[in-house]
């Protein structure tokens, strides 16, 4: 990973002292996961060009340093040795410190100078080839971007993520480049090689405070600095804005309850499209928990409980006794226990709730003797053959007097203009159905297991294509 | 003349009864094992630091009962060391023993007072205990002693003063009747012939037994001797009478078998309804009784009373072979086999029943069978069904010969079935006996009904099988557990992602590569396992080459209705073809069909079919190339990890060569480096490459097979691997451009030259970009003086490891640190993993219930979520 920054100004060794750093003089110090050097390979009056160059070991990174205490990198086979990331941040504020915060002592009045500078950085990896534009250009750089294919000899895997940066712009303190690039390279990176808490968010106002809510992006860039972090990211953009004439960017909604959602493909995180479905997916809740109040049941099963949304809002009807919620994902029981605050609850209502692990293509005798059960988009993250199993399960074993199934609706995804035709909604879908087809299914259930049906629509319905998602209610 | 000796059940609950001070404990102590006691003193200082605190006597009893239970239903017999004085005492004991099948015992410790309040006053914990409370302990007994029998205890020992009690020296404990499990067969069960003679005939000389007229000297000679086939014996599974033409000579013939040891019999229903007529009870003439009546009047008094004699002696069941085959007339659940009750024998001769009636008026009998998870194979007869079918390793051999079915036997432990058409119906029965499946064709379930009742009931498995920590038996490993948070992990994966159970016959285990080699710039390298095995007394290996693709195992039928009749699994196409965690490798749904029929052509043209008289396949192999299955993984991770460096390090270069022009000192050091790195980024990308090449046709994947697992009833662990290699070579020649055969040799370590030929083998295949190979042992179990040895080591060359360890990974200072690994973990979990795969392949190839291999299966897959260093 190397960085480059040549000025013309002149003198343009004077950027030596700026950076604090002897242009005569190969310098390296130990960071963290490796050695940064700062050398310059020139250096006249005319043009001078600091070099910081990042020299990461990468069986350290794995191994770990000392007695054991190693970073998340579980691979040797890793590109953090090569592009620009929240280490290359790390040793900036380790070698030039003293010029990011502004300081000379040998020529005081040089950082407040508006200097002619060029930034080359190779490489930086990001999302897509107009985002280091995005992100620099608002803040007066010339940007311009070098791409590289995935691998030459395989020409149909297109371009790789990965592009030298070159930035140019006429005029501009030393100490502004330096915090812009400390930054937004990580930004562009969208890592942190170290766990991300509150600390994070004071550095991003220390160093963003000043440029950060004018930017456009800056919604993109809080985020992805600090790592999706609702509990963070939502108070750090309200500091941010404070005081300024700017609307509050979108706040980061909290993971979504999808069970075993998996983590959102590069290019979804790279859309950062606001998620129609979030919302979807709590009107489908108030829902169902609203149809399942009706019923005035004592004892409820939520199938697929996820992170515990549809059992908080079950919870809160006292006159249900006892909900056990269920997930295959042991990761998702554990957030739901958090979320609902089991550790705290007091022993009454402790006992009103249980969470297991299970899974609905094993037959199981903790799903017997409930009036109601759940299963709030779940069956679309089985695989279609499959599903004789769950029906088995559900309808012929546990046998819950009345059982809510809901499931997108395939027939309302024209409506979603960034679904290409045929594409799932999530990348576990194994199907969507249509209304057609959600209706065979049901009807066919019930049938066999002697259950009545009623299926209705989850959502604002549109003439043609119906709601965003469907309910079957089956009842004994 | 007081006994020295009791004898008792071996399986009892026995109560000592007597007052305190009585010498309860002594006698206990005395002739039973410490283990064996239970005392409600030891109980009352468990739960209250005082034996004597009689406050705590409620929760004492609650322990002593909750132990009591749980021993009794392990099948050990108990002592209770209280007073048991009291019938209310006593009760729930004797409903425990009830409960749990086991026989109730009382041992009257009957002591005078004075005795009893000597003792007491020498324990100084009881001085405190008044004379009225051993008088009122006296009274209590005394009334007790009346009431004993009717509360249900079998053997009663009332042992009169001191002298009496001391006289007792020894415990006999007499075996049940029905632990017959020294016998270890083989056998021939025969189901209910209902006085069939002509059928049975039959089917014992089908069996190969010889059937002779015997001259009669004496009243009690019965005319007729069998001469079973060698070592082999016959189990009558009851009902040998009623309905039929000739229950006499059904009779005469299972009474000779049993008197002369060639036959075992338990009693049917029928028989014992004969019984209590011939005792003289009034019973009525139905279902078939009056013909049999009819039949015994021609009959001698002598015969008749043998038959009483005979049917009298009849035990309710028999556990056979040690424990692992149980025969009862109407089947037995695990909790009563070996167990003596009332509840037991009525139970094997009737079963069990829901209590409803049904459309022929006939009681709707309660499915035992569907839950039944024991460890022993149960035969049963008793309820005619048209096919005798395996369900959860039990099987209904009534074929209900009487109705005009067949009389079937079947062969332990061959579990062969022969049958014998009925010559005619001797009786139309109540209810149709094709009845269950006519009424399942009623109801639609038409693709159901064409499975077996197993392969239905395996549709769903139980949860029970796969959660929690799981202990399971296998052959060559004693046991192999799996730890909960494993089976966590691996419910998530198994549900979310395998295919259906019912494909996953097995899966492969992990392989360790060799210790690390101390060569210069290598990790790995043959010498080390060779010097493995050797060092564990092998004396052959065969050396296989890697192929550097995705490792899958192929299930694979003849055609749909091979998959449907081996595997129960319809509409799924004529195999599958799936990844080390039960993934379909495939997601192109006609690039699998095509490749799943041009396999099955292959083998087809290779005359595999009839060569190993099967119509299904499961092998192990590697599917090429790498990048079909992973194709994300490549473009990533090892693409763009050469990318980012091809991008960026000439630019690095760039720089440090312009400042190593002015001189900067240590620029020219790093500019040496960088370059290394660069050359080092160009052969890693030529590592990965080499295994990548696009799919877009059949004719891009190579399937690479190394072992052949296992066909209609045989798995193949006990052949070597040149077998394997050799086998699996000349299917490959069915079809070259599909299939690859894998070079190997066979190497003897004892022979230097050719162990150096080998390692030369290897330093060229790798050196040509190969991964490197697999050394084996020459037996594929290998069973070393000690222990289960690895069943294979890896050993991958320079070159691949680029893409295990990183680019960089030969530079120096970085393979010094790479040594560090420890291979212990990684061999501890191949070994147990191969335990349970080859052990889940046999119970299936055995025909076990699908939750008997899913569970080795499932483990599988639970012990790959264990933390090892993935690189090894």
């Amino acid at each position: 990973m190397l960085l480059t920054i040549t000025t013309t100004y002149q003198p343009a060794t004077d950027l030596g002292y700026l950076l604090h750093k002897n242009p005569a003089r190969l310098q390296s110090l130990e960071i963290t996961g490796g050695q940064a050097h700062v050398f310059y390979p020139e250096a006249t009056a005319e043009r001078c060009t600091a070099a910081l160059l990042l020299d990461l070991d990468p069986v350290g990174l794995v191994r770990g340093r000392g007695n054991g205490e190693g970073f998340a990198l579980e691979q040797y086979v890793n590109d953090r040795p090569y592009v620009a990331s929240s280490f290359l941040s790390v040793a900036l504020s380790k070698a030039f410190g003293t010029a990011m915060n502004g300081t000379c002592k040998d020529r005081p009045a040089l950082p407040a100078e508006a200097l002619p500078l060029a930034v080359t950085v190779a490489v930086v990896s990001a999302p897509g080839p107009d985002w280091p534009r995005r992100l620099f250009e608002p803040l007066g750089y010339a940007v311009e971007t070098e791409a590289y294919p995935l691998d030459p000899t395989q020409p149909e895997w297109g371009d790789s993520p990965y592009y030298t940066l070159r930035l140019r712009h006429d005029g501009l303190r030393l100490q502004d480049v330096l915090t812009h690039l400390y930054v937004l390279l990580p930004v562009l990176d969208n890592d942190k090689h170290y766990y991300v808490d509150q600390t994070e968010a004071e550095k991003l106002l220390h160093r963003g405070g000043d440029w950060l809510p004018q930017h456009p992006e800056r919604g993109f860039i809080t985020r992805r600095y600090l790592r999706y972090l609702a509990g963070i990211v939502n108070p750090t953009l309200a500091r941010l804005m404070e005081g300024t004439e700017e609307e509050l960017p979108e706040p980061v909604a909290p993971e979504t309850n999808e069970p075993g959602a998996l983590p959102l493909t590069p290019a979804a995180v790279a859309a950062e499209a606001p998620e129609p479905k979030l919302s979807l997916h709590d009107q489908r809740l108030q829902q169902v928990a609203h149809e399942i109040y009706q019923l005035a049941p004592k004892r409820v099963l939520d199938l697929g409980c996820g992170e515990g949304k549809l059992l908080r809002l079950l919870l809160r009807q006292p006159k249900i006794e006892f909900v056990r919620g269920m997930d295959v994902s042991h990761q998702a029981l554990s957030r739901a226990a958090q979320r609902l605050h089991l550790d705290e609850l007091s022993p009454r209502q402790r006992a009103r709730i249980e969470l297991i692990q299970g899974s609905l293509l094993y037959r199981d005798e903790r799903l017997a003797g409930f009036d109601a059960a759940a299963l709030v988009e779940v069956i679309e993250h089985l695989d279609e053959n499959r599903l004789a199993a769950l029906e088995a399960v559900v309808f012929a074993q546990a046998r819950p007097a009345h059982v809510f199934v809901t499931t997108p609706n395939a027939d309302y995804n024209q409506l979603f203009e960034k679904l290409n035709a045929g594409d799932f909604r999530h990348d576990d879908h194994r199907f969507e159905w249509t209304r057609a087809e959600f209706a065979a299914w049901a009807t066919g259930v019930a049938e066999r297991h002697g259950y009545q049906v009623r299926i209705e629509a989850m959502g604002d319905e549109v003439e043609g294509v119906g709601a965003p998602s469907q309910m079957a209610v089956f009842s004994l | 003349m007081p006994q020295d000796t009791l004898k008792l059940p071996e399986l009892s609950l026995i109560l000592l009864l007597g007052s305190s001070g009585a010498g309860k404990s002594t006698f206990a102590r005395r002739l039973f094992k410490p283990t064996e006691i239970v005392s409600s003193d030891v109980c009352r200082g468990l739960v209250a630091d005082d034996e004597n605190d009689q406050s705590a006597s409620g929760d004492a009893f609650e322990l002593l009962h909750y132990l009591v239970a749980k021993r009794l239903k392990r099948g050990l017999l108990t002592v209770i060391d209280a007073t048991n004085v009291q019938a209310e005492s006593r009760k729930p004991l004797v409903a425990l023993a009830r409960q749990y099948h086991v026989l109730p015992v009382a041992i009257v410790l009957d002591v005078p007072d004075a005795v009893a309040h000597e003792r007491n006053a020498h324990r100084p914990e009881r001085r405190g205990m008044g004379p009225h409370v051993i008088a009122r302990h006296r009274q209590d007994l005394r009334r007790s002693l009346r009431n004993l029998r009717d509360e249900g205890f079998r053997h009663i020992f009332h042992l009169r003063g001191v002298e009496e009690v001391d006289a007792v020296q020894g415990i006999l404990r007499d075996r049940l009747y029905n632990n017959r499990k020294e016998e270890t067969g083989p056998f021939d069960i025969i189901g209910d012939v209902h006085g069939c003679y002509d059928e049975l005939l039959a089917l014992l000389g089908d069996l190969g037994y010889v059937v002779e007229a015997e001259p009669v000297a004496d009243v009690r000679d019965l005319g007729i001797r069998v001469t079973p086939p060698a070592g082999r014996r016959a189990i009558f599974l009851g009902d040998l009478v009623d309905r039929g033409p000739a229950s006499p000579q059904v009779l005469r013939l299972a009474m000779s078998m049993v008197r002369s040891g060639a036959a075992l019999c338990v009693p049917g229903n029928h028989d014992i309804k004969l019984l209590r007529h011939l005792n003289g009870k009034k019973v009525t003439a139905n279902h078939g009784l009056a013909e049999t009546l009819a039949q015994l009047e021609g009959e001698s008094d002598s015969f008749k009373g043998q038959v009483r004699q005979f049917l009298d002696g009849l035990v309710s069941h028999y556990v056979l072979d040690g424990g692992k085959l149980v025969v009862a007339h109407a089947g037995l659940t695990e909790e009563m086999q070996g167990r003596g009750s009332g509840a037991v024998r009525a139970f094997a001769l009737f079963g069990e029943t829901t209590g409803e009636i049904d459309e022929f008026g006939l009681p709707i009998r309660y499915e035992w069978a569907r839950e039944y998870r024991g460890r022993a194979m149960v035969v049963f007869g008793h309820t005619p069904v048209p096919d005798a079918e395996w369900l959860n390793n039990t099987i209904d051999i009534d074929t209900g010969c009487v109705f005009g079915g067949r009389l079937t036997a079947l062969r332990y432990p061959e579990r062969e079935l022969v049958a014998v058409p009925a010559a005619r119906v001797y009786c139309e029965p109540a209810r149709p006996l094709n009845y269950r499946a006519a009424q399942l064709a009623a109801a639609g379930a038409a693709a159901e009904g064409d499975l077996s009742a197993q392969h239905q009931q395996d549709d769903v498995l139980d949860i029970r099988d796969v959660t929690g920590k799981q202990f399971i038996e296998t052959r060559l490993l004693r046991g192999v557990t799996v730890r909960e948070e494993n089976a966590v992990a691996a419910l998530e994966v198994m549900s979310r992602f395998a295919l259906h159970p019912k494909w996953l016959l097995y899966l492969p285990p992990t392989m360790s590569p060799t210790e690390t080699s101390e060569l210069p710039d290598l990790l790995e390298h043959p010498a080390e396992a060779f010097a493995y095995y050797q060092k564990l007394g092998v004396e052959r290996v065969v050396c296989e080459e890697k192929h550097m693709g995705s490792r899958v195992v192929v299930v694979l039928g003849k055609d749909e209705a091979a998959i449907q009749c081996r595997l129960g699994l319809t509409g799924e196409g004529i195999g599958k073809c799936y990844t080390r965690t039960g993934r379909n490798f495939f997601t192109d749904k006609d690039l699998e069909t095509a490749f799943l029929a041009r396999l099955r052509d292959a083998l087809t043209t290779a005359g595999f079919w009839e060569k190993f008289s099967t119509d299904w396949v499961c092998l192990d192999a590697e599917l090429l190339p790498w990048s079909a299955k992973a194709q994300e993984l490549v473009k990533n991770q090892y693409a763009a990890v050469a990318a980012a460096a091809t991008a960026a390090l000439p630019q690095v270069e760039a720089v440090l060569a312009e400042a190593a022009a002015r001189d900067l000192d240590g620029a020219e050091a790093l500019l040496a480096r960088t370059t290394a790195r660069r050359q080092a980024a160009a052969d890693y990308a030529d590592a990965y490459r080499r295994y990548c090449w696009p799919v877009h046709a059949l004719d891009d994947l190579k399937l690479a097979p190394f072992h052949l697992l296992a066909t209609e009833g045989k798995t193949y662990f006990d052949r070597d691997h040149a077998w394997h290699m050799e086998t699996l070579r000349s299917l490959a020649l069915a079809d070259p451009g599909l299939l690859r055969a894998t070079p190997y040799r066979v190497v003897p370590l004892g022979d230097a030259a050719e162990v150096e030929n080998a390692i030369q083998w290897w330093t060229d295949l790798t050196a040509a970009g190969g991964e490197g190979m697999v050394v084996k042992p020459y037996d594929f179990i290998p069973q070393g003086q000690k222990s289960l040895l690895q069943p294979a080591l890896k050993c991958r060359g320079r070159e691949y490891l680029r893409i295990i360890y990183g680019p960089d990974y030969l530079l120096p200072g970085n393979l010094e640190r790479l040594r560090q690994r420890n291979v212990k973990a990684k061999r501890n979990l191949a070994l147990r993993e191969f335990a349970l795969g080859v052990e889940g392949l046999e119970r299936f190839v055995a025909g076990q219930p699908l939750r008997r291999v899913h569970q080795c299966v499932f483990g599988v897959l639970a012990l790959e979520s264990e933390a090892v260093d993935p690189r090894l």
